[in-house]
């Protein structure tokens, strides 16, 4: 390939070499110098404003808008019909920012949709804006301001507008010639200067700086210029020195002095990441200059007007017939291609070529690269090559000795080569005259292929995204879905088109793809105004705690209160039901709730701990008698009255419950008011706690204070069962030890319980003399039992043996222990012997 | 065997409270039979050997690597806990700390730098010199009120540069940050986060929610988040696990979960999932459908052991005297006081092997256990060359641990063991057995009426009265009146509204008119077995000591015939039946080995109790059942945390 280091131009040990990108084909008559340009970086797209300088008198002509792809294809145009523009900036995410005089900003997309608009302050807009620049930083967009009094204003992202006044210059009474701005350890400073002197702004000084190595006879400074990634900064001074350096000002690159001393119309650097070399393009009007360390320069003469953009990787140059691409040359495609060169690339290519011819040379080359045993560099090498051409044939003679190369390697993994096809196919079906989008690999590797695919999707290129995301094998939720998700944003703002027909289309084409969601592009028709669109969208998102919040967001609260409770999701039933309750008024909320079970459910419970009162009410609705009897009872609990407040809560609860027919509920209330009566009574008469005894520990307490009689009146008075009583008695006493009295209980009246339990209270109480009393008079199927409570094991055994009962006996014998009571055992063993004779 | 149920029916109907004493002296002897004292001198107790096994082991044992699940629940606290940089605190919404010590320890907060630990209460927060703070806790209303009023009192001037964040478990809840939008706070947090904590694994076929009021929600107050969070628990387990293709379910809340669960999968969308499945069934069941057997006392050793002393999270607190180190000539002055506190799980290879077990055949393991151990250390003595006693050597810290675990295991089988043979559990045993069996379930129990005569544990007379209720279909009108009544005299008209509770979740309830169906349903479903082995089980019924548990049999039916074979019975108990198929990925179906066992997942709504737990292992362990069980629940439940989750405390006010 001789020809292709034609266009090479050496400088220093390395080369550059400029080539068309696109002849452009727009229609563009007016000279950019009496436009304002802005391109956009990474092949971004064009934006001119014609006639944008306010005519006295005649209206006649409006200012307009017009941007152009790359390729300039006229992508969308605007008649401009508010203020006086002062600078036109691509933000990160390709939305055009119009800077007016008074210091407002409005924000329009590629095809010039206004997005939103702010303000850059009071200050600016009463002084209005002298210049301005719009500057990039890692994913953000900044704006910095000049005004008529040279004072700057800084905006560090457009997302987060933070006002930044910086301080003033010292004694400056005229603009800055050349100003710019640098990012330092992430801070945002100014760089400006004023004839001869340099200043630093920063957010609280201002400084004077030299500039280390600067030829003292420099002279007065007209132009400087940042590098796209802030790392380096060049100054022309009216001597046409150039100094090249560090934009941290502490350190010098080189610097070289041009023939042509006029301001230069524009300056940028041209580097390549990675690369040693760097190089500095001057633009004037008919003569662009590429200079840097090495001794000579490279001159180029232009024979059209020129606008120049910095890239990541070089710069592009626009003129109303080209759109060039200026960049040093790779060191891979430099190696491969300079003539005469051994590399193993450029060996590789040879014996590629040989091949194709059928000729044996293609052997001897390759076993020259084989013995070096450089094949694998030699692959490699190709497949980078190929990355950087932009002449779809170069690229494929590289890639086919590359493939031809990789045949005779072992154990090779295609996966390079598979991304480089990959990429390659990509690049170049964007970099299409149509699409025109003219991305370098380095570009590409640095953007990433989610932010192109975002880029194709805003240019609504959206079947080119899906045929790029099949092809490059994303997963459908990260491509396909996203790009049709924004499609089906971009369909719902077509005015023209129906309700049913745009929702029809839109499920139609997504459908249940994976990570859809139907309710980002229902909120997208909410906000485009078509709420009856975007209910008929929700519809066919899956997700309830997405349908919700937007549902709500439309006022449509029943609808949501439906989604919700399908969902089973009782927090999103909960947050409509909130919504609800200060949406709606009382009736009309209570009424909702009463269609919907599982809400009414739920808002009971919410309103048991925060709002009892509200829960009355609901209880009411629906004359749920039983519900509200015990609402009174909790009152009666829970607040603080006192024993008549209570009993007034008791007594409500008792219609209540009598309403309810739950005669039991009414009984056992009105029992607790006059127990509750009869407690506070005592409890005056006694001085000691009686209120909320249960009736049983009423009694029992009666018993203790010596009250016999008060306590036979409520055993009689509340119908208490006689075995329950007897019991109660007879714990009480013994508690009491009041062993007399128990004797007499138990002659009063025939125990209902047996005479066992006496013996059993007595032993409780550690009384054996009291227990024996009553032995006697326990049945004769319990008395063994009673003989060993009170420990007489001989008894015991007696009655047993008498009953002829073998449980009995093993019970007593299960209690003999020892030798003590081996007498016992004996005659219990003796016994059962006889007994199993029988 | 002399055996209760044997007795009760051939004496049905001359049983008088001393008789029945006697009888049940078949449960007593052989409790009796063993003497703990002599197991326990076997092996003289070490207390400086501890158990340093890895606290998950256990999980990974099973059928189901249930160690994923937790693996990946660890995985979400250490990046929750990594967002939040530097030094921390944690404020815990106290419930939680049992259910998170099974998932982290101390240890793991500690590497992701928490330095504090304070628990949620209304005031200040501790002072403490951290950069984060982070409170984790339920979204429950009062708790925001509470830390609202914690942020709100902290002084700004001193810790100007600490960052807040709330972490909800299991879920985020806009009710609850509305609210701490509400108080003023809600910007105050940096991160708030969910962190979804729905199952929680207990062992390696265990898994619980540990949602403290879960029955009370579902089946008395209509409040289905728990539920909720079931289902979307059961989709994180799917999504772990494998899609699981077959899903079966009784009640009304199984239907729910069941439909959430296949809404959820298809809200998950088109990303299939690409798991062979790891479980073929899932049975939901609402504890509703069987509301007997967590009444009846559990006689398993687990089971015992959460009747007697409540384990909560896997962890039992003791009386610490019998765990006292016994030392010669040492009298018992130094007597710890603190309760012992022991760890629970089948790590332990010991309580692995009993948990299960009725608790009259624990004895005899333990003696064996025991013989065993003192043969190992006896050992020694024949070891002789140097090969043999570095084997033996290298063998003693787990023949120590295993030793240590026997004492404490024979320690608390005497514990048991006193209240098991006490009177008064044989008296209660044989009430529930009459009512199991079908015995007298008709007319007021003179027991029951003599345990409300002397007051004894409301509980205790609830389960007992519940339980007859239900073995009944309900009581007659005047007889549950009557218990109503007793108890409300005796332990207080404020126990109006657990009364109340307890008609309302079916448990307490009046005939209505209908015949009784649990004669019908314990015939049918074999719940009570008069031949019971307790040594060596050949039914599930075992854990009763007569009485298989409903629940269980739901299974054990659904796995073999089918539930065709039982429609009359089903129509009997509440809610609908239902089965649905999930649809697989092709290439997913398993390919079954020859002999190779399915595997079930067993959801109950609403609690599980240990003993239901055991008769599923036994079901699992049999040679030829062909299906394992998992268990997952909401709450483990024993009849005494049941019934108390679904009374209503009513205090008086103070005067």
């Amino acid at each position: 390939m001789d020809f292709c280091t034609a266009s090479w131009n050496p400088m220093g040990d390395a080369y550059y070499r400029k080539f068309d990108l696109y002849q452009m084909e727009w229609n563009v008559k007016e000279e950019f110098k009496d436009c304002i340009v802005a391109v956009g970086p990474y092949g971004g797209p064009i934006a001119l404003m014609k006639n944008y300088l306010k005519k006295e008198g005649g209206s006649s002509s409006r200012p307009v808008l017009e941007i152009y792809s790359a390729s300039g294809v006229l992508l969308s145009t605007l008649t401009w019909k508010s203020g006086q523009v002062v600078h036109l900036g691509w933000t990160v995410s390709e939305d055009l920012l119009c800077i007016q005089e008074d210091g407002t900003v409005l924000i329009y997309d590629l095809f010039c949709v206004f997005k939103r608009t702010f303000t850059m302050g009071n200050e600016v807009k009463q002084n209005q804006v002298l210049e301005a620049r719009v500057f990039h930083s890692e994913y953000r967009t900044g704006i910095a301001i000049l005004t008529g009094p040279l004072k700057f204003t800084i905006v560090s992202n457009i997302e987060d507008l933070k006002l930044h006044r910086m301080p003033d210059v010292p004694g400056a009474k005229v603009p800055p010639s050349c100003w710019t701005v640098l990012i330092q350890d992430r801070m945002t400073c100014i760089l400006l200067a004023i004839g001869k002197e340099l200043y630093l702004l920063d957010n609280t000084s201002c400084t004077a700086i030299t500039l280390p190595g600067l030829s003292p006879l420099s002279g007065a400074y007209l132009h400087m210029s940042v590098s796209f990634h802030y790392k380096y900064l060049a100054v022309f001074t009216d001597s046409g020195y150039i100094w090249m350096g560090t934009s941290s000002l502490e350190e010098k690159l080189c610097d070289l002095t041009s023939d042509i001393k006029q301001p230069p119309k524009q300056m940028s650097w041209c580097i390549r990441p990675r690369s040693k070399r760097v190089a500095i393009v001057v633009l004037w009007d008919k003569i662009l200059l590429v200079g840097g360390c090495a001794k000579e320069n490279i001159l180029f003469p232009l024979d059209e007007e020129t606008f120049m953009v910095s890239e990541l990787d070089g710069v592009r140059l626009i003129s109303h017939s080209t759109h060039e691409f200026l960049h040093e040359i790779p060191k891979a495609t430099e190696e491969i291609f300079k003539i005469a060169s051994m590399a193993p690339g450029a060996l590789l290519m040879e014996a590629q070529k040989e091949y194709e011819k059928e000729s044996q040379k293609a052997d001897d080359y390759l076993r020259e690269i084989k013995d070096q045993n450089l094949l694998p560099v030699a692959v490699a090498q190709c497949i980078e090559a190929a990355g950087y051409e932009h002449l779809t044939e170069l690229q494929k003679s590289l890639l086919r000795a590359a493939s031809f190369g990789k045949c005779f390697l072992d154990a090779y993994s295609p996966s390079d080569f598979v991304t480089m096809c990959n990429d390659l196919r990509v690049l170049n079906a964007i970099k299409e005259y149509q699409i025109g989008i003219p991305l370098t690999i380095v570009q590409y590797k640095q953007l990433t292929f989610p932010v192109l695919l975002d880029r194709l999707v805003l240019r609504r290129l959206y079947p080119l995204a899906v045929k790029i995301c099949e092809y490059m094998k994303i997963p459908e939720f990260q491509g396909v879905s996203r790009v049709l998700a924004h499609w089906a944003c971009f369909k719902v703002q077509q005015k023209e088109k129906s309700d049913e027909e745009i929702a029809h289309a839109i499920n139609q084409k997504l459908g249940d793809t994976a990570g859809i969601s139907y309710s980002e592009i229902a909120s997208k028709a909410f906000d485009c105004g078509r709420t009856e669109l975007a209910i008929k969208l929700l519809e066919y998102e899956p997700k309830s705690e997405d349908q919700v919040p937007l549902l709500l967001k439309m006022k449509r609260s029943k609808l949501a209160l439906g989604k919700a409770i399908e969902s089973g999701d009782t927090d999103l039933v909960y947050t409509v039901v909130s919504y609800m309750k200060n949406e709606l008024n009382r009736g009309d909320f209570f009424m909702t709730l009463r269609n919907h079970p599982i809400a009414l459910s739920l808002y009971r419970q919410f309103c048991k701990y925060e709002e009892p009162e509200t829960l009355k009410d609901l209880y009411n609705q629906d004359d749920n008698h039983l519900e509200l009897g015990n609402f009174h009872v909790r009152a009666s609990y829970s607040t603080e009255k006192g024993v008549e407040g209570r009993v007034a809560e008791l007594q409500n609860a008792v219609d209540e419950y009598s309403k309810a027919k739950n005669d039991f509920a009414a009984k056992a209330t009105e029992d607790q008011i006059k127990l509750i009566r009869i407690q506070r009574s005592l409890q005056e008469k006694m001085d000691k706690p009686y209120v909320d005894y249960s009736l049983h520990d009423t009694i029992y307490n009666l018993i203790l204070d010596g009250l016999q009689k008060k306590a036979e009146q409520l055993y009689k008075d509340f119908k208490i069962p006689d075995k329950r009583y007897w019991w109660l008695k007879m714990s009480a006493l013994a508690e009491k030890e009041d062993w007399e009295e128990l004797e007499n209980f138990s002659k009063s009246k025939k125990s209902p319980i047996g005479y066992l339990p006496y013996v059993e209270i007595c032993m409780k109480h550690r009384n054996k003399f009291e227990a024996k009393k009553y032995i006697a008079r326990v049945s004769p199927e319990q008395r063994v039992k009673a003989f060993l409570l009170i420990g007489d094991l001989d008894q015991a055994a007696e009655a047993a043996i008498e009953h002829k009962n073998e449980n009995e006996m093993n019970m007593v014998l299960s209690k003999c222990s020892g030798v003590t009571d081996a007498a016992v055992a004996d005659k219990i063993e003796r016994a059962k012997v006889q007994l199993l004779k029988k | 065997m002399t055996h209760l149920a044997q007795w009760i029916r051939c004496k049905a109907g001359t049983i008088q409270s001393c008789d029945r004493r006697s009888a049940s002296a078949g449960w007593t002897v052989l409790c009796s039979s063993i003497s703990y004292h002599v197991i326990r001198q076997a092996c003289h107790m070490n207390p400086a050997v501890t158990r340093s096994l890895k606290m998950a082991t256990h999980l990974s044992c099973g059928r189901v690597n249930l160690n994923v699940l937790r693996e990946a629940m660890r995985i979400e606290l250490r990046e929750f806990l990594d967002k939040c940089a530097g030094s921390k605190a944690i404020v815990w919404d106290e419930y939680l700390t049992g259910p998170f010590g099974l998932i982290a320890q101390y240890s793991l907060l500690k590497e992701h730098e928490v330095e504090k630990m304070f628990t949620l209460k209304a005031g200040s927060l501790p002072s403490s010199d951290v950069k984060n703070i982070i409170f984790f806790v339920r979204p429950k209303l009062e708790l925001m009120d509470i830390i609202a009023e914690n942020i709100r009192r902290e002084d700004k001037g001193r810790y100007s540069h600490r960052d807040f964040h709330i972490l909800f478990v299991p879920r985020r809840s806009l009710l609850c940050e509305q609210r701490l939008k509400d108080l003023g706070v809600l910007g105050s947090f940096y991160h708030r986060e969910e962190y979804r904590l729905n199952l929680i694994p207990f062992d390696g076929d265990l898994l619980s929610m540990e949602s403290e009021n879960a029955f009370k929600e579902c089946y008395l107050e209509n409040d289905q988040t728990t539920l909720y969070h079931a289902a979307k628990g059961l989709t994180t387990l799917q999504a772990l696990y494998g899609t699981i293709p077959q899903i079966c379910g009784k009640g009304e809340c199984a239907r729910h979960v069941a439909n959430m669960m296949i809404r959820m999968k298809r809200e998950l969308g088109g990303s299939n999932n690409q798991i062979t499945p790891v479980f073929d069934t899932l049975l939901l069941l609402d504890r509703n459908v069987d509301l007997l057997t967590p009444l009846a006392t559990q006689l398993t050793y687990e089971g015992l052991i959460d009747e007697v002393y409540g384990i909560q999270n896997s962890n039992v607190k003791l009386p610490p005297e019998k765990f006292a180190p016994k030392k010669q000539g040492e009298s018992g002055k130094d007597l710890p006081t603190e309760p012992k506190k022991l760890l629970l799980n089948s790590a332990e290879e010991l309580y692995a092997e009993v948990r299960d077990k009725n608790f009259n055949a624990v004895g005899s393991v333990l003696s064996k256990k025991a013989k065993i151990i003192s043969a190992a250390f006896e050992g020694r003595h024949n070891a002789k060359t140097v090969g043999e006693i570095k084997q033996f050597v290298s063998q003693l810290p787990h023949m120590q641990a295993e030793r240590a675990s026997l004492a404490n295991h024979t320690s608390i089988a005497e514990l048991i063991k006193d209240i098991t043979t006490s009177e008064a559990f044989f008296d209660n045993l044989t009430v529930e057995q009459e009512f199991m069996s079908g015995f007298d379930t008709d007319k007021i129990n003179s027991y029951i009426e003599d345990c409300i005569a002397k007051k004894d544990p409301l509980i205790k007379i609830l389960r007992l009265v519940c339980l007859q209720s239900v073995c009944n279909t309900g009581l007659k009108q005047k007889v549950l009146d009557f218990y109503k009544r007793e108890i409300l005299q005796t332990y207080g008209y404020e126990h109006t509204l657990t009364l109340y509770n307890l008609e309302k979740a079916g448990l307490l309830k009046a005939q209505s008119g209908n015949r009784n169906n649990y004669p019908t349903i314990r015939k049918t479903l074999r719940l009570w077995m008069d031949d019971v082995n307790e040594q060596n089980p050949i039914d599930i019924s075992y854990v009763y000591s007569g009485y298989a548990p409903l629940s269980v049999r739901l299974a054990q039916v659904l796995v073999r015939p089918g539930w065709r074979s039982i429609e009359e019975v089903l129509k009997l108990l509440p809610g609908p039946q239902f089965e649905e198929r999930q649809s697989l990925p092709p290439g997913l179906m398993k390919k079954r080995q020859q002999g190779e066992n399915k595997v079930m997942l067993i959801f109950f709504l609403g609690g599980v109790t240990f003993a239901e737990i055991a008769a599923l292992r036994f079901l699992s362990q049999l040679e030829d059942g062909g299906t394992e069980y998992i268990i997952a629940t909401t709450k483990l439940i024993n009849g005494t945390t049941w019934i108390k989750s679904i009374m209503e405390k009513l205090e008086p006010p103070p005067f």
